[in-house]
C-alpha cells in the first residue's frame, strides 16, 4: 500500500465518523432544546401547550400551596404576568417564596404550567441569569434588592 | 499584618512571572546559558512565594480573621476545624490562588526534577509556563484580590455557603484543578517545541508522565464530583450532563486522547503534528472549563453568584492563550517532520481511531455545552440543551469506541493481523455473549439496550485482561510461574489492563444503574412503613441534634429485609442561622455490595407526614469504583521505571552547548 492510499483511508475515516457525529448532532439538537420563557411570553401565547419548556421567574409571596400527596402549587411571576404552576414531588431546599426559581416542563391549554423539574440551586443568592434578564425587562430588578450586596459577590464550586 | 504579607508575596510572585516570562526564552534563542538557568530558581522562589501567599490565606480562615472581607464572606468561627482549612478554596479568589499555587508548583517541579530535559526545551518550557501563570497572577490581583480588609471589623463572619460544609470540598477542587493545571504541562511542552521547531520520541516521552499525572488527578476529581453531587443534592442521580460537569469533561476525553497519542509518538515517532494539536487543545478545554466555572455565562445547577467583569477578564485570557497557540501552531507545525508509517490494521491505527472518537465525542459535548451561548448571541432566544441530545450523540460514539478497546494493545505495531487478534477474543466474546443471554433471559424486552450494555461492559472487561493471561501463562496452574511471569511484565502493561478493565467496571455500573435504579416518593408519617426492591424502611421518628454551626432534623428509620433489621438510615435537614436559615439536605446511604439504598427528605407537611425520596441503586458504586480503579491503572503505569527514570539524552544528537 502506498504512502498516498494510506493517508487516504486515514482522511476518509477520520471523515466518516465527523459525517456520523454531524449528522448526529443535527437530528438530536432540534429534539432536545428547550426554549426559555418569561411568565410574560407565556401569558402572551408565544408557546405552544404541551411543548417542553423552561419557565423562568420569581415565585410569587404568598402563592406557595401544598396539597396532598406532595402536589404543590405556585405562582411564577416577572412582576408583570403571574403563571400558575403545579409540581408534584420534592421541591429543592432553595425554593423559597420571593426566590427566583426555574421550572421545566410544558403549558396545558387551560394556561397552566405542569412542571417536572423544579430546579435547584448552590447559593441562596445566585439568580439564575436568565431570571435577572426577564425581570430587567419588565423593570422590576434592582441591584440592589439583595439583603446585602457584600454577599451578592462571592462564591465557589 | 499577615494578609497584607500574602499580597505582596503575590505580587512578587507576579514580577518573577514576568521575568521568568522573557529571560529563558530569550536566553534559549541566543544560547545564553545564564539566561536560561535564572528559570530554574524563578520557578522555585514563584512557588514558594505563592505558597506564602495561600499560607496566609489559609492562616487568616484558621485564626476567624474577618477583618478580611474573603474570610468573613465564607467563614464562621464555629465551623469545624477541617471547613476552615476547605474554605479557602470554597470561594472564587481562595480557589483562583489554588489554581496558580498548583501551576507554579508544577513549574517548580520541573525546574527541579527536569535536570536532563535539553537545556533549551527547558527554558522554554519554563517561559510558556510563565505566561500563563503571569495572566493568573494579574487576573487575582485586579479582579480578585483574596486579601481585601473590610474597613469596620464584624463580630461574626457570613459562614461558608452550607452545601460546600462537607468532606467532598476537601477532595474534589483541589483534584480537579491539579487535572486542569497539571495539562497545563503538555501545553507548555508542545508550545516549547513549536518554538523550537523540532520534536522528537524523547519529548513525548516527557509530556507522558506529566499527562498522565494531570489525568489521573483529574479522573479521581471527576468521579469525586459526581459522587459528591450524588449524596449532597439529594436527586439520586450522579450525571446531569450539566455545562459545569461538561466542562471538566471535555478535557478528561481530549487529555485520555493526548496520553495515547503520545504512545505512538513516543513508541513509533509519527503522528507527532496531531498530538501537539491535543496538547494545546486539551488545556484549552481546561482554560474554557475554568472560564465557564467562574463566569457563569452558563446556566447550571453548579453555578454560584459570579462577578460578569471577571468573566470578561478570564475571556481575553482565554482568546490570548487559545488563539496565541493555535496561531502559533498553524505557523510553525508544517515545519514539523512527519514521523513513520503504519498499515491501517495496526496498534497506531488502533490508536487513532481512539483518538478519532474520543476527539469527536469530545467536540459533540463541545458543541452541546456551548450551542446555547452562541444561539442567545445570534438570535437572542435562550434556549437549554438537555440530557437527551448528549445521550443521543455521546453514547453512539462511544460504542465502537468501547468495542475498540480490548483489540487495541492486542495488535501489533506497524503491521498487526485482525484476524489473529479476533480468534484471541473468542473467550472475552464468549463472556460478553453469556452476560447478554443472561440479562435477556431475566429482563426479557423489558430493557432492550440494558443486555446490549452489559454485554459490552464484559466484553469490555474479558477483553482487557486477555493479553495478560496469557502473557503470565495463567492456564500453566504453577503460582510460581504465575508470579514471575507477573513481576517480570513492564508495569505500564499492568496499568494499560488495569485502565482498560475499570472502564468495563463503570459501564456495568451505568448500565445498571440507570436500568434497575428504582424510586419512590411519598409522604410518610411515624412508625409507617414504605418498601422498595424487598427492603422495608420503617419510621421510627424525628431526632434533633445541635451541629456546632447548624441545627439538624432527623428522620429515624429502621430498615428491613425479610424480617431481619439490617441497618438504620437517618436522612436529616441542616438548617443554618447564620446563612438566614439556609437548609441543606443531607441524604442517607445504605450500602448493600455495590448496591445502595438512598433516602432523602423533603418538606414537612401539615398533618404531621414528611415527604421522602426513596431510591434502589443497583450496583451503583462500580461506577466511581470503575473511575477509582482506573485512576489506579494510570498510577501503576506512571510508575514504570521507564517513565520514572526519564528518556535518557539522545547520544547521536548533542545539544549544541555554549561554552560557559
Amino acid at each position: 500500500m502506498t504512502r498516498k492510499q494510506r493517508r487516504l483511508i486515514l482522511i476518509g475515516s477520520s471523515l466518516g465518523v465527523l459525517a456520523i457525529a454531524v449528522a448526529l448532532v443535527l437530528g438530536s439538537l432540534r429534539e432536545s432544546i428547550v426554549f426559555f420563557n418569561s411568565p410574560t411570553d407565556i401569558a402572551e401565547n408565544k408557546t405552544a401547550p404541551g411543548k417542553r419548556v423552561r419557565l423562568g421567574g420569581l415565585v410569587k409571596t404568598g402563592s406557595v400551596e401544598r396539597g396532598d400527596n406532595l402536589q404543590i402549587h405556585f405562582k411564577v411571576t416577572d412582576g408583570n404576568k403571574d403563571i400558575p404552576v403545579n409540581y408534584r414531588g420534592i421541591v429543592p431546599d432553595l425554593f423559597r417564596e420571593g426566590q427566583g426559581v426555574i421550572a421545566e416542563g410544558h403549558i396545558e391549554p387551560g394556561g397552566t404550567f405542569v412542571a417536572d423539574t423544579v430546579l435547584a440551586k448552590h447559593d441562596e443568592n445566585y439568580m439564575p441569569r436568565e431570571v435577572v434578564e426577564a425581570l430587567k425587562k419588565q423593570g422590576h430588578w434592582q441591584e440592589t434588592a439583595a439583603p446585602n450586596p457584600a454577599r451578592l459577590r462571592q462564591s465557589a464550586k | 499584618m499577615i494578609p497584607e504579607l500574602g499580597h505582596y508575596a503575590l505580587v512578587l510572585a507576579l514580577a518573577l512571572a514576568l521575568i521568568q516570562s522573557w529571560s529563558p526564552a530569550m536566553g534559549a534563542r541566543k544560547g545564553d546559558l545564564a539566561l536560561m538557568k535564572l528559570a530554574d530558581s524563578t520557578a522555585l522562589a514563584q512557588f514558594a512565594f505563592v505558597a506564602v501567599a495561600f499560607a496566609a490565606l489559609t492562616y487568616c480562615y484558621v485564626t476567624s480573621d474577618f477583618s478580611v472581607a474573603n474570610v468573613y464572606e465564607n467563614s464562621h468561627s464555629q465551623m469545624p476545624l477541617i471547613y476552615k482549612f476547605t474554605s479557602v478554596w470554597g470561594n472564587h479568589e481562595g480557589s483562583m490562588l489554588l489554581w496558580v499555587l498548583i501551576l507554579a508548583l508544577f513549574g517548580a517541579l520541573v525546574a527541579w526534577f527536569g535536570v536532563n530535559l535539553p537545556a533549551t526545551l527547558k527554558a522554554n518550557v519554563l517561559a510558556v509556563q510563565s505566561w500563563v501563570a503571569s495572566a493568573f497572577y494579574l487576573f487575582i490581583l485586579l479582579t480578585s484580590n483574596p486579601f481585601r480588609r473590610l474597613a469596620e471589623l464584624p463580630a461574626e463572619g457570613r459562614d461558608l455557603n452550607p452545601i460546600l460544609q462537607d468532606f467532598g470540598l476537601a477532595v474534589h477542587p483541589p483534584m480537579l484543578y491539579l487535572g486542569y493545571v497539571g495539562f497545563s504541562m503538555a501545553f507548555s511542552f508542545a508550545v516549547a517545541a513549536l518554538i523550537e521547531g523540532h520534536i522528537d520520541a524523547a519529548w513525548a516521552r516527557w509530556v507522558r508522565p506529566w499527562t498522565l499525572l494531570a489525568w489521573i488527578c483529574l479522573t479521581l476529581g471527576i468521579a469525586m464530583g459526581s459522587y459528591w453531587a450524588y449524596y449532597e443534592l439529594g436527586w439520586g442521580g450522579w450525571w446531569f450532563w450539566d455545562p459545569v460537569e461538561n466542562a471538566s469533561l471535555m478535557p478528561w476525553l481530549a487529555g485520555t486522547a493526548l496520553l495515547h497519542s503520545a504512545v505512538v509518538m513516543e513508541k513509533r515517532n509519527s503522528l507527532k503534528v496531531w498530538t501537539i494539536l491535543l496538547a494545546i487543545l486539551t488545556f484549552s478545554l481546561s482554560l474554557i472549563g475554568t472560564f465557564l466555572v467562574r463566569s457563569g455565562v452558563l446556566t447550571s445547577v453548579h453555578t454560584f453568584s459570579n462577578d460578569p467583569a471577571r468573566g470578561l477578564f478570564i475571556l481575553v485570557i482565554l482568546m490570548v492563550f487559545i488563539g496565541g497557540s493555535l496561531a502559533l501552531f498553524a505557523w510553525r507545525a508544517p515545519r514539523l517532520k512527519q514521523g513513520g508509517l503504519f498499515a491501517p490494521i495496526s496498534r497506531e491505527s488502533a490508536l487513532v481511531f481512539n483518538n478519532l472518537f474520543l476527539a469527536t465525542a469530545c467536540a459533540t459535548v463541545f458543541v452541546g455545552t456551548l450551542y446555547p451561548l452562541l444561539l442567545e448571541a445570534l438570535t437572542g432566544d435562550k434556549i437549554s440543551v438537555g440530557p437527551p441530545f448528549f445521550n443521543l450523540t455521546f453514547g453512539p460514539l462511544f460504542v465502537p469506541l468501547l468495542v475498540a478497546v480490548p483489540f487495541g494493545p492486542l495488535l501489533a505495531w506497524k503491521r498487526g493481523d485482525l484476524y489473529g487478534v479476533a480468534q484471541r477474543l473468542l473467550v472475552a466474546c464468549a463472556v460478553a455473549m453469556l452476560g447478554l443471554a443472561t440479562t435477556f433471559a431475566f429482563e426479557g424486552t423489558k430493557a432492550v439496550l440494558a443486555p446490549f450494555g452489559i454485554g459490552l461492559a464484559f466484553f469490555v472487561m474479558a477483553g482487557a485482561i486477555t493479553d495478560m493471561v496469557e502473557r503470565i501463562d495463567l492456564r500453566s496452574l504453577s503460582i510460581e510461574t504465575i508470579g514471575r511471569r507477573a513481576a517480570g511484565l513492564p508495569r505500564s502493561a499492568w496499568g494499560t489492563t488495569v485502565a482498560h478493565f475499570a472502564l468495563g467496571v463503570t459501564l456495568l455500573g451505568i448500565v445498571c444503574g440507570t436500568t434497575w435504579s428504582s424510586e419512590r416518593i411519598v409522604a410518610l408519617k411515624p412508625t409507617q412503613t414504605v418498601s422498595l426492591s424487598g427492603y422495608d424502611l420503617s419510621f421510627d421518628g424525628m431526632v434533633t441534634k445541635e451541629g456546632s454551626n447548624y441545627r439538624e432534623t432527623a428522620a429515624h428509620f429502621t430498615v428491613r429485609t425479610g424480617g431481619t433489621v439490617i441497618g438504620v438510615m437517618e436522612p436529616s435537614k441542616r438548617v443554618f442561622p447564620s446563612r438566614d436559615g439556609m437548609s441543606t439536605t443531607e441524604a442517607a446511604l445504605l450500602t448493600r455490595g455495590v448496591s445502595q439504598l438512598y433516602l432523602s427528605l423533603g418538606d414537612s407537611n401539615a398533618d404531621g407526614s414528611i415527604a421522602l425520596r426513596l431510591y434502589y441503586k443497583p450496583f451503583v458504586l462500580l461506577i466511581w469504583l470503575g473511575a477509582v480503579v482506573m485512576a489506579l491503572g494510570g498510577a501503576l503505569s506512571l510508575s514504570d521505571r521507564r517513565l520514572r527514570i526519564g528518556a535518557p539524552r539522545p547520544a547521536a544528537r548533542v545539544m549544541p552547548q555554549p561554552a560557559e
